[in-house]
């Protein structure tokens, strides 16, 4: 489909996507695997890589939760107080991952669900509305998951 | 989606979310029963200066931000026949506040798609890519399907319709970045770069994405086409007022009973939208403050909400209809710790290119960082004022002096809150929600 020389730039971001999922994280092998692929120069790589939030540096928990900080979260009670009930709930501080390797706690700015704010993500999956009661149903049925 | 039209005056048939709350309203069978895709075949027999006329005359203003009259930005595309031009739709919703297009393209993708095919008709556009937030994995979901299908119905491919008009569609994933929503750095990232803005001019008209014409437009902007085409441009720009015409979803959330995306005229009073529409503020609080289109726009205070919802009506009371999205902020609510997160926002989302905004966010973030803890000094006022002088107007892109309307604002109407903090080191707010 592509006719207007693009070159391979263009699929960067989409093969930075595969590569982390493949190895749980954007390894220097991952982005080697890229570089490679793509015939892109690795530092080339690595500069887009590291501008985008959603592309890890590092290795993540099975489970990335993201939590929202925005302005319409904090206003009903999500931001700082839930990022806090599940900081203490897992034991780690936001950006950092559970010895066992299981959670890993982000906070994140808007993710575009203000209307059924406290909102945070779980991996690809959003969820609306939370609690710190909703937080504890929730980990439990993370904790019951396959690992 | 919730609304109750019976206790406003004005009868109003939903037009952008008709479908939305009916069953597999995602899915092409569903928007083909409803009617969906008249409106292409129908442009389709028609010249393309034709269709650009059209949504000139219907009024259109874009629906991402800046409010531009869509028909003209049609109109700045090159008609040169052999030039290969590019349309991108703009799916990177992140304005905090705003979650109008992620409802959209989760419930109703080929709306957006049969506005793509008629945008793309009238400026000669064969090529269509959508650069969708990376958070928004069901809407990508949806999108995948959505683009499969459209090919399998014939309204995406070669010889649409048997027009003889070709046009193709492909889906790309941003990453995590707000900076992506502004045009020149979301053709940056569709490049695979940082998403770094571009010089303008060269406009992206002349020169987008991969150096090709490219017409960006946002997600609320292509599902009025449609409607447009169909219904007529009159039809149109009878709905809202004389200089924001059409329907509108604002998105409400903050402090409301009832917060969600409502789909009204253009138009409708802030007070008539957060009071009957929102449901007004909870536990019978007082409504102080309120951000009427996303936090890059100005803070209103309580006593300014008899303002219609228009492009023309809140510049005129010293704000912005920005993308439509109403913060709602109750008396509970400390402004030096409302304004501190949003300053927070824009330091975290700087793309870093340029010193006034890279280095001013941060700087703003942090002077309300220290007073908000207790530890503001005495010219930290002016101390905001000053930086927030020299953000204003001297950024690379709008985004970086985007951060300048909510801190001046909210100086200038709740100065007393940011002048306690300092001289007593905590909140004037009583029963400020403990953070």
């Amino acid at each position: 489909m592509m006719n207007n020389g693009s070159g391979q730039e263009t699929k960067l971001l989409a093969a930075l996507y595969l590569a982390q999922e493949h190895y749980g994280w954007l390894s220097p092998e991952a982005i080697q695997q890229v570089s490679g692929r793509l015939n892109i120069q690795p530092g080339k790589v690595m500069s887009s890589a590291s501008f985008y939030s959603l592309f890890k540096m590092e290795p993540q928990g099975t489970y990335v939760i993201q939590v929202c900080e925005g302005l319409s979260c904090f206003l009903v009670g999500g931001g700082d107080s839930l990022i806090g009930y599940l900081s203490e709930r897992l034991g780690i501080q936001p950006g950092e991952t559970s010895v066992d390797g299981r959670f890993t706690l982000e906070v994140v700015q808007c993710l575009a669900a203000c209307g059924s704010a406290p909102a945070l993500r779980v991996n690809d999956e959003l969820y609306e509305n939370m609690t710190p009661e909703s937080i504890d149903d929730l980990i439990e049925t993370l904790d019951m998951g396959d690992y | 989606m919730d609304r109750d039209v019976s206790r406003s005056g004005i009868a109003f048939q939903p037009v952008l979310t008709k479908n939305i709350n009916r069953k597999g309203s995602e899915r092409i069978q569903i928007y083909l029963e409803s009617g969906g895709y008249q409106a292409a075949r129908e442009a389709l027999t028609m010249e393309p200066d034709e269709v650009i006329e059209q949504v000139k005359c219907s009024g259109l203003r874009g629906r991402g931000g800046a409010g531009f009259p869509t028909g003209m930005k049609w109109g700045f595309m090159p008609r040169d026949a052999n030039t290969q031009k590019i349309l991108v739709v703009n799916t990177d919703e992140g304005e905090p506040g705003t979650f109008k297009d992620r409802e959209i393209i989760e419930q109703d993708p080929h709306q957006v798609i049969e506005g793509v095919l008629i945008a793309a008709y009238a400026v000669g556009a064969t090529r269509a890519y959508v650069y969708i937030r990376g958070e928004f994995f069901l809407g990508v979901k949806r999108w995948i399907k959505a683009i499969a299908d459209a090919y399998e119905f014939g309204f995406l491919g070669s010889d649409i319709q048997g027009s003889g008009f070709n046009l193709d569609m492909s889906i790309h994933r941003g990453a995590g970045a707000y900076i992506c929503g502004e045009e020149t750095a979301m053709l940056e990232s569709l490049e695979g770069k940082r998403g770094t803005p571009r010089l303008k001019p060269p406009y992206p008209a002349t020169k987008g994405l991969f150096g090709l014409p490219t017409l960006i437009q946002n997600i609320e902007t292509l599902s009025c086409i449609p409607h447009i085409i169909h219904n007529g441009p009159e039809w149109f720009s009878k709905i809202g007022t004389k200089e924001s015409a059409g329907p509108k979803i604002f998105s409400v959330s903050g402090n409301v009973n009832n917060p969600g995306n409502f789909e009204l005229p253009m138009g409708i009073s802030l007070e008539e939208l957060i009071g009957d529409y929102a449901g007004g503020v909870p536990d019978g609080k007082k409504l102080k403050a309120v951000i009427p289109g996303g936090v890059s726009t100005p803070i209103l205070p309580a006593r300014a909400l008899d303002v219609r919802m228009s492009f023309e009506d809140l510049a005129a009371a010293g704000s912005a209809l920005g993308t439509g999205a109403v913060i709602v902020i109750d008396e509970t609510k400390c402004m030096v710790e409302v304004t501190r997160r949003i300053s927070k926002f824009f330091a975290h989302e700087s793309c870093g290119f340029c010193t006034p905004c890279r280095i001013g966010s941060r700087r703003i973030f942090e002077t309300l960082d220290r007073m908000e803890n207790g530890e503001g000094r005495l010219g930290d006022i002016d101390l905001l004022l000053d930086l927030v002088e020299g953000i204003d107007g001297h950024t690379f892109c709008p985004m970086g002096s985007a951060l300048v309307n909510p801190v001046r604002s909210a100086i200038q109407h709740f100065r007393a809150e940011f002048e306690h903090h300092i001289t007593h080191k905590t909140c004037l707010v009583p029963n400020k929600t403990p953070v």
